[in-house]
């Protein structure tokens, strides 16, 4: 399917929420940049700015019992499924009141109690994760659904295949999300990949949406739709969602690559297709809201940021005892 | 106590485990036809849902008892021989291990991987490794190691009830070994050794399929050398009981660590780094390893059967031991 079938629209209540959802990330990111330029973090982050409207989209039609797993680049995945963003801003400054204790940092961001079962360092980590998660839905039998975000460097791990197969083979009720954005760290993906990632999917009877994942509405459309597929026990279902990471791979790029890897134009050109301004537009197109009434949403996600940063700042030094109690074996 | 075979009373404790919470799970490569036999019936005893064949996929097998863990299952996980524990090693070294101090405690992975160990049996290299210190090494896995039906069905029992991923690694080529095993629930607590044979002159350290062939060779020395050698079992090695060891080295001041792993970063040279660490003063001699050179095993009979330790080689080492007093 080339997109959904479907032409259903979200109400104005859930389009002006996914924009709150998506500025949230927009602005806890380009903080998140500035902060590792301040010294603020004691590591690098790598950030989703560009591809907000997937992780919004699809996380729109998911509740707390709903898993997601994510990727090394997940603080827009964590934030989309409702992760409180002071406990991931205190997390990336590595203090004890982040959502895991300073242990896991930027990489690793993750809320059990909102089904964030955690952003991953290792590229593709998740199929397998998402796919037992899906494993213990399926015997639980409620209905809950597990979505697995991964980029399409990871759609270059063997474990896709393997993941497919078992989850189809077992219908279990698992949504593969491939946020493609076009590089696998700093290799454009036409050097790296062949064929069309989403293809993969379709000899295992699974459905399959290829969408431009810049357009939050499309997103959210989809997912309505693949959700409700996982839901019903007919299980999983695959959505490669087109994008583009406007920061690079990682923050500190700049420093370590000698060329560039992208040229400007590109840059440029995806920025006029970005997301969190086309859903602006589309709200005040629409009706939805005014620019006064968006523009008094920008504030309230600029002071939501600003006191995450007064949290994670005025938060403590985790003791190292952390790390071995937490790693202590033995009952 | 009814006697059983060692793959009996595997089958027993997964069978008591598996009534005891609903929620366990079983999956694996031919969990149904389990050549082994320890997973035999339990497909037709627990159902599809909860026991599954799967597809030879263990870098998804090791990720889907993860997830499937971290959402509220107990999982089993059998993967056949240990040498696949590498095929689908980065769940467990880079997810079983670390998720915990990764979520800041968030999560707990009651996950039991089962898989089968060791040489002897012309399976060649890559059936027969012994990745004790592989394991050992990642810090947030336990490590069981079964010796006899007893400790086998206790053991295992302890491991499913874990809430930490642990590896409980069955000697290969002993599951028809028989012995007494007490019947009901009976667990073999993680971290506890235990003394097979008092003794007071030298303490051999062992474990899993090294154990009978260690007891043998306690006997011979007794019989040939008057020397009373202690046998002290190691049965889990991640808890490891440091204490057992140190009391006994401290009583009997001379040890011989026989294990099956290869010499370097073994079980043994990590015993022997405790000793020089904590039991310095009661040494009375340097510790020896026997243990496997550093080398894959080889096919030919003549070749392989040469490089494992043996009884007699406990002999010779215990020898030394003494004509040095």
């Amino acid at each position: 399917m080339a997109s959904s079938t479907s032409n259903i629209q979200p109400d104005d209540e859930v389009l002006i929420e996914m924009y709150r959802r998506m500025l949230l990330i927009r602005k806890s990111e380009e903080q998140l940049f500035r902060d590792v330029k301040l010294g603020r973090t004691p590591g690098q982050v790598h950030l989703s700015d560009g591809q907000e409207a997937v992780a919004v989209g699809i996380c729109a039609n998911l509740d707390d019992r709903d898993q997601i797993t994510s990727t090394h680049r997940g603080h827009g995945h964590y934030l989309a499924k409702g992760g409180d963003v002071n406990a991931m801003f205190a997390e990336v400054y590595g203090k004890a009141e982040g959502i895991c204790r300073g242990m896991g940092g930027s990489m690793h961001v993750a809320d059990f109690s909102k089904g964030i079962v955690g952003a991953n360092g290792i590229v593709g980590a998740g199929l397998g994760i998402a796919t037992g998660a899906g494993l213990a839905n399926q015997l639980e039998g409620e209905g809950r659904v597990a979505v697995c975000f991964f980029g399409d460097g990871a759609a270059n791990q063997g474990s896709l295949m393997e993941s497919l197969n078992i989850s189809s083979l077992w219908r279990l009720p698992v949504l593969f999300v491939c946020e493609n954005n076009g590089f696998s760290e700093f290799s454009p993906s036409d050097t790296v990949t062949s064929g069309v990632i989403s293809d993969r999917a379709k000899p295992f009877g699974i459905p399959v949406w290829n969408i431009d994942g810049n357009d939050v509405v499309e997103v959210w459309r989809t997912a309505l739709e693949a959700v409700d597929h996982c839901r019903s026990g007919a299980g999983p279902a695959f959505i490669e969602a087109r994008t583009y990471r406007y920061s690079g791979h990682f923050s500190a790029e700049a420093m370590v690559l000698s060329t560039p890897y992208r040229s400007d134009e590109e840059i440029q050109a995806w920025r006029a297709r970005d997301p969190v301004a086309r859903t602006r537009a589309l709200i005040i197109d629409r009706g939805a809201a005014d620019a006064t009434a968006c523009e008094r949403m920008e504030m309230e996600v600029d002071a939501c940021v600003e006191g995450a940063v007064a949290f994670g700042e005025a938060g403590t030094a985790p003791d190292p005892g952390t790390a071995e109690q937490l790693m202590r074996m033995g009952s | 106590m009814p006697r059983m075979r060692f793959i009996q009373a595997i089958n027993q404790a997964l069978v008591e485990e598996m009534e005891r919470d609903p929620r366990t799970i079983l999956i694996g490569e031919d969990v149904e036809a389990s050549i082994f036999g320890d997973t035999r019936g339990l497909l037709d005893r627990f159902g599809a849902d909860r026991v599954r064949n799967t597809p030879i996929s263990e870098q998804t097998l090791t990720g889907i008892s993860v997830g499937a863990a971290a959402c509220g299952c107990r999982v089993i996980l059998h993967l056949m021989f240990s040498n696949f524990i590498y095929t689908g090693f980065d769940a467990i070294a880079n997810q079983m291990a670390k998720l915990r101090l990764m979520t800041g405690g968030q999560v707990t992975l009651p996950i039991t991987v089962i898989a089968n160990y060791g040489g002897g049996r012309s399976t060649a290299a890559q059936h027969s490794d012994t990745p004790f210190s592989l394991l050992m090494n990642l810090a947030g896995v336990e490590v069981a190691v079964p010796s006899t039906p007893e400790n086998a069905k206790g053991l295992m029992k302890a491991a499913i009830r874990s809430d930490n991923p642990t590896f409980f690694l069955e000697p290969g080529g002993r599951g028809g070994d028989s012995d007494e095993v007490p019947g009901g629930d009976y667990v073999t607590p993680l971290g506890e050794a235990r003394i097979l044979h008092e003794g007071s002159d030298l303490t051999l350290i062992t474990m899993g399929s090294m154990t009978r062939m260690t007891l043998q060779a306690a006997m011979r020395l007794e019989a040939e050398l008057g020397v009373s050698a202690e046998v002290l079992d190691l049965q889990s090695l991640v808890p490891l009981d440091t204490e057992a060891i140190l009391a006994s080295v401290g009583k009997t001041g001379r040890t011989i660590v026989v294990d099956e792993s290869r010499d370097a970063c073994s079980v043994a040279s990590h015993v022997a780094a405790i000793l020089a660490d904590k039991g310095f003063a009661q040494l009375k001699a340097p510790v020896q390893r026997i243990t496997v050179p550093d080398t894959a095993m080889p096919y030919a009979p003549s070749a392989e059967l040469p490089l494992l330790p043996n009884a007699e080689r406990i002999v010779i080492a215990a020898r030394a031991l003494f004509s040095k007093v």
